[in-house]
């Protein structure tokens, strides 16, 4: 009788690392080819058009496919920091998508509104970027303070409050650009005013990558030097593996609850100040494209690694963008991009515990006494 | 086939058995046989390859090379494959692991049948708990089967690790250190439940570091040094300098030297102090106590007394239901643990992993623990690297820590190694902290092998010449009055009283352990 048996790697090896994930990228293109070709679909083909769509002519000096990319991944990059600051002191913030969602609608108040109610503001794109990315902040982490002090004082489960505070952020949201702030001049559309042009981040090279990108990418360092070289990071980390060691070394939970939660929803928050200031300029639907969920896939393939994180963002956007471009270009229903998709991650994910466990092949042999 | 009417039919035969692990040779090629009828102790160092050995037994590691032979459920001794616990279970070997594997808002009966196949999808409750209150009758384990595991004491529990067993038909059955958590009261009981299944024509294997117990319990012994068998003998031809030669591999000295010297002023000082147990319940009535600088201070009690939370009072770390707390002649009652730390008390905790450690982190971000917010370890907000590795590779050197890097997991070193990084953490905190230190040792050797506990020892006395403040709570009666100028004797959370260690007597001490209160 043969039998598989998963033991625990003690010492698992570094090259590990890459060759598990490339392995089940592997696997998850032939799986993902059998059904594509039970939709009749060739899956060479397919998966062209899916690198055309996320990356493009990339070595023949076209980038514009590419860009779109980068476009998808910046949210990405900064709700999925927002996540890991949190997820390092199991601090389970799973509200990315509310505070992400608060973050747009107060940048898109101050751009809506601020111009007129303050005429005196220097009306140019620092000072209004600042004043955005500063709302954007504090609405984000002030959104992510609810769920830490209901926590902190009370030791409510953050998973849940985070969670149904996500609703709320986005049917707020929703009724603010349907209604209330919902542009007399548009014809009837949902939709907010266009923001007054001197308050769009700026583009790069005519595509719509712009200076959020930067901001993630500056969002990486912060918490790559927050985690990994402040006593505050610290203390995250002293939190997050034994409780108990932190409370003996004088730690305070409390403190750094309300600390880890205002910088989570923070980057957050400056995610969905970059969606609106840097792609629709104004408050409209699909500012919630479940990034700050996805964020939480990020976060555990990236293994909390901020470096990492910004790597994972982008193919995983290069994933969401190949797959519209297989919709488009291959015809292809939009359900099967998206099991595609779900079975890139599956296999990703999935993979990893080939990186911490061995199988064993183990034939069971009954021998005769001897 | 062996079987001799002397001394019983083998059980189990370990072959040549050699485990290897990534960089460490675990066991090499040991052999080891157990009768049925007997108690074999299994003794060595930690590290030794004890634990590695029985877990190959248990089907939790796979030997290398070797192999082991069976003589269980009626069959003669044949060679078994054991690949999982399950296994071992199947061929009537079963574990009681150091650190239980119970549900806690479970009965007793629940915990018996979690996973025992055949209990059916509704189980006869009521049959199984006769069936566990039988089983516990036969051999003296008596406990409450419809009792929840939460509201039983840690020897209670031990007895439902054994239950559990039994309800398996286990007819091998190893204990993981098993009198580690036990009062000497329960240890003796144990030592007659032992006694009585090995009666039963069980082998009982039992595996521990401390030699009183395996010369009053065991019938054999083997000795493991790194992770060879150098000797297995029968118990009624061992002594303890003997069997500590072979463990350790030289001669070890068992008095500590305590040198006398006149202790100085109070640096704690404890007033009516009361405080509640974790569940609300008072645990700690209205004791006081003072600690002078010099002095060791060690405080007896059966386990569950109060120790545990008095030194969770006097280091800050549970808040007090009464009474005051004064350190250095200032008023410290209701600060926070940084507080204390501040002024000088340092802790080795009761649970090295759950508290003292943070073990997934490496050993550096548990050095500095203590003094991750002062100069030279940080700057500002900023950690500085270079210092803290070079206070790593300090307190790696000074107190002899071994590890294969200061970036290991602290959980992967072993208990001895655990300890002293903490106390290499605690003392050298204490000694910054510009003021009279207050150690608070809480069952600092314990789980400890022999070297390990000399470590220990001779750093708590070192410290004592030094001048600092030494608060000791141990459960090993020897130790407490070997090391200790004074012993406090806390009983249902009361001060009983403290003697002078040099007048006191084991049974004097243990009398006051029972209740009885003496003032000097």
């Amino acid at each position: 009788m043969i039998r598989l048996r998963l033991e625990r790697r003690l010492d698992p090896p570094g090259y590990l690392s890459w060759v598990v994930p490339v392995v089940s990228v592997v696997l998850a293109l032939v799986a993902s080819g059998l059904l594509l070709l039970a939709f009749g679909a060739n899956p060479i083909e397919t998966y062209a058009a899916m690198w055309d769509g996320a990356f493009g002519d990339i070595f023949g000096g076209e980038f514009y496919s590419v860009s779109e990319t980068l476009v998808r991944a910046t949210p990405l990059i900064l709700t999925g920091l927002a996540v890991a600051v949190a997820f390092k002191m199991k601090f389970w913030n799973i509200g990315a998508e509310g505070q992400l969602v608060m973050g747009g609608i107060a940048a898109s108040g101050v751009a809506l509104f601020l111009p007129e109610a303050a005429p005196g503001i220097p009306q140019n794109l620092v000072v209004y970027g600042l004043l955005m990315g500063g709302a954007a902040i504090l609405a984000g982490a002030l959104w992510a303070l609810i769920p830490a002090l209901l926590k902190a004082y009370l030791n409510v489960s953050e998973i849940i409050v985070t969670l149904m505070l996500n609703y709320i952020a986005i049917l707020w949201y929703s009724q603010l650009f349907t209604t209330s702030w919902k542009d007399p001049a548009g014809f009837g559309f949902p939709g907010s005013a266009l923001f007054p042009e001197y308050t769009w981040l700026p583009r790069f090279f005519n595509t719509r990558v712009n200076l959020a990108i930067f901001i993630g990418l500056l969002a990486a360092v912060f918490v790559w030097v927050l985690l990994s070289k402040t006593r505050a990071g610290y203390e995250i980390r002293l939190l997050g593996d034994n409780p108990e060691a932190a409370r003996f070394a004088g730690v305070s939970m409390f403190r750094n609850i309300i600390l880890v939660m205002l910088v989570s929803g923070g980057l957050a928050g400056l995610a969905g100040m970059g969606e609106v200031a840097g792609i629709s300029h104004k408050l409209q639907q699909g500012l919630s494209a479940n990034n700050g969920f996805t964020a939480i896939i990020v976060a555990w393939v990236a293994k909390l690694q901020p470096w990492a994180i910004v790597l994972v963002s982008i193919l995983l956007a290069a994933v969401f963008v190949g797959g519209d471009q297989i919709q488009m270009t291959m015809g292809l229903p939009a359900s099967v991009a998206q099991v595609v998709q779900g079975i890139m991650l599956f296999f990703v994910l999935g993979g990893d515990i080939f990186s911490r466990y061995r199988i064993r092949v183990v034939r069971q042999h009954v021998e005769a006494p001897a | 086939m062996t079987v001799d009417p002397e001394v019983g039919e083998v059980a189990v035969a370990i072959r040549g058995l050699t485990k290897r692990f990534p960089g460490v040779l675990a066991n090499e090629n040991v052999d080891l046989t157990v009768r049925r009828g007997e108690i074999h102790a299994l003794l060595g160092e930690n590290g030794a390859g004890k634990s590695t050995l029985m877990s190959c037994l248990v089907g939790l590691y796979r030997p290398t090379e070797g192999h082991i032979e069976l003589a269980t459920g009626g069959e003669p001794l044949h060679r078994v494959e054991i690949h999982s616990p399950r296994d071992a279970i199947r061929l009537g070997i079963g574990m009681v692991y150091q650190h239980f594997k119970l549900v806690p808002n479970q009965t007793v009966a629940e915990n018996v049948i979690l996973g025992v196949e055949g209990v059916g999808f509704v189980p006869n409750m009521k049959k199984i708990e006769a069936e566990v209150a039988a089983l516990g009758e036969r051999f003296g384990l008596k406990v409450d089967p419809t009792a929840e595991i939460w509201q039983l004491s840690v020897g209670l529990l031990q007895r439902v690790e054994i239950l559990k067993l039994l309800y398996r038909g286990a007819e091998i059955l190893i204990l993981d250190e098993p009198t580690a958590v036990l009062t000497p009261q329960e240890s003796a009981e144990l030592g007659v439940t032992l006694r009585h299944l090995a009666d039963d024509g069980r082998a009982v294997i039992f595996i521990s570091h401390k030699l009183d117990e395996v010369l009053a319990f065991s019938d054999r012994v083997t000795v493991l040094r790194g992770g060879r068998n150098v000797a297995t003998i029968d118990t009624k031809d061992a002594d303890k300098a003997g069997l500590a030669k072979l463990m350790v591999g030289r001669e070890v000295l068992f008095d500590s030297d305590r040198e006398d010297h006149d202790a100085g002023a109070v640096v704690l000082n404890c007033e009516n102090v009361s405080a509640s147990d974790s569940r609300g319940l008072p645990a700690v009535a209205g004791v006081s106590f003072e600690v002078h600088s010099g002095e060791i201070l060690g405080v007896a009690g059966v386990a569950g007394n109060g120790q545990f939370e008095l030194a969770e009072c006097i280091t800050g770390l549970r808040s007090l239901t009464g009474g005051r707390i004064y350190l250095h002649g200032d008023d410290v009652t209701g600060m926070s643990p940084r507080g204390f730390i501040r002024r000088g008390v340092s802790h080795v905790p009761a649970d090295r992993l759950g508290m003292g450690l943070a073990g997934g982190l490496p050993l550096t971000d548990n050095f500095i623990m203590k003094r991750y917010k002062s100069a030279p370890i940080s700057k500002g907000r900023f950690l500085r690297k270079r210092a803290i590795s070079t206070l790593s590779d300090e307190y790696i050197k000074k107190f002899a820590v071994s590890t294969p890097s200061s970036s290991t997991p602290a959980r992967n070193l072993s208990g001895g190694n655990q300890q002293k990084a903490i106390l290499a953490r605690e003392i050298d905190a204490g000694a910054k902290s510009g003021l009279t230190p207050l150690i608070v040792a809480a069952y600092p050797t314990r789980g400890l092998d022999v070297g390990a506990i000399e470590a220990v020892r001779e750093a708590l006395l070192a410290e004592r010449l030094r001048g600092s403040a030494i608060i000791l709570i141990s459960e090993d009666l020897d130790e407490l009055l070997v090391l200790s100028d004074r012993v406090m004797v806390l009983h249902g959370g009361e001060n009983m009283g403290v003697v002078d260690a040099d007048q006191a007597t084991k049974e004097r001490v243990g009398l006051m352990m029972a209740g009885e209160a003496v003032h000097q």
